[in-house]
């Protein structure tokens, strides 16, 4: 099994680094979100392949708390990143406040 | 299987096989966002580790572990991901298609469209070319279009 263990654990490693890649490289901050979100998911399994490895179960907790929290962060961050700058401001401000919908039906798209 | 040595075996070595399936399923989320041309398709690679993954290397914990307050334990992972992977992957959809990030050209169809043009923004993707609303939108469209476009 320990080769298993190893095989698993270098192919998360991997993914971790190439995750880490499109987030340094990444054109949009949308895709930033996006590896990022893979790489705390990959950080999660690797969290579960370090207790299958030695035997312990003393991080469970922590695996609990990233599988809850893991939204928050890409939640705020996509949240903001909706409007695009500068388009939708000078758009916002060119339009009528007539003809603009109110703040409830702006959220909706 | 009765006695316990092969079957102990029996079991690391499944929870061995697990480990790696999960790892290639993260391997494979990590290509995915580099070959995928934009954001929702990147998405797309993205949101399969969060759910497959991270069941597999649990059940690997688990059959490791072989114990019941570890089982315990890992429940909560497994729910508490379900509960929020949904959540996250359909804010950030939601912004890559707010922020025009994807190939408008490879859409088959583009529901939300009409619902953009219908609320008279400008500013968003998609509300550029005209749609006709009473071909494009079923009643079933329209009946799920009210709850799901909330903020």
């Amino acid at each position: 099994m320990s080769t298993l263990v190893i095989v698993a654990s270098s192919i998360l490693a991997i993914a971790a680094v190439v995750a880490l890649w499109r987030v340094i490289r990444g054109p949009s901050i949308v895709d930033r979100v996006i590896g990022s979100d893979v790489l705390l998911t990959t950080l999660i399994l690797v969290v579960g392949t370090e207790m299958v490895a030695t035997g312990h179960t003393r991080t469970i907790p922590l695996m609990v708390v990233l599988a809850a929290t893991a939204l928050l962060g890409t939640v705020a961050v996509a949240r903001f990143v909706t409007r695009p700058e500068g388009t939708a401001t000078n758009a916002d401000a060119s339009t009528p406040a007539s003809s603009r919908p109110d703040e409830t039906e702006k959220g909706m798209d | 299987m009765a006695d316990a040595e092969p079957l102990s075996s029996i079991l690391d070595s499944a929870a061995g096989v697990l480990l790696v399936g999960g790892a290639l399923l993260s391997l494979a989320a990590a290509v995915g966002l580099v070959r995928f041309p934009d954001a929702l398709s990147r998405l797309h690679a993205a949101t399969k580790p969060q759910i497959l993954g991270l069941v597999l290397v649990v059940v690997a914990l688990a059959l490791s572990q072989r114990s019941w307050s570890a089982l315990l334990l890992l429940t909560p992972v497994i729910v508490l991901q379900m509960l929020t992977a949904p959540i996250s992957a359909h804010m950030v959809g939601r912004a890559g298609y707010r922020t025009g990030d994807f190939d408008a050209s490879t859409l088959v169809v583009d529901e939300l469209a009409a619902d953009v043009a219908d609320a008279g923004r400008s500013d968003l993707p998609g509300s550029a070319e005209p749609t006709d609303r009473a071909t494009r939108r079923s009643p079933r469209l329209d009946a799920s279009a009210e709850p799901s476009g909330e903020a």
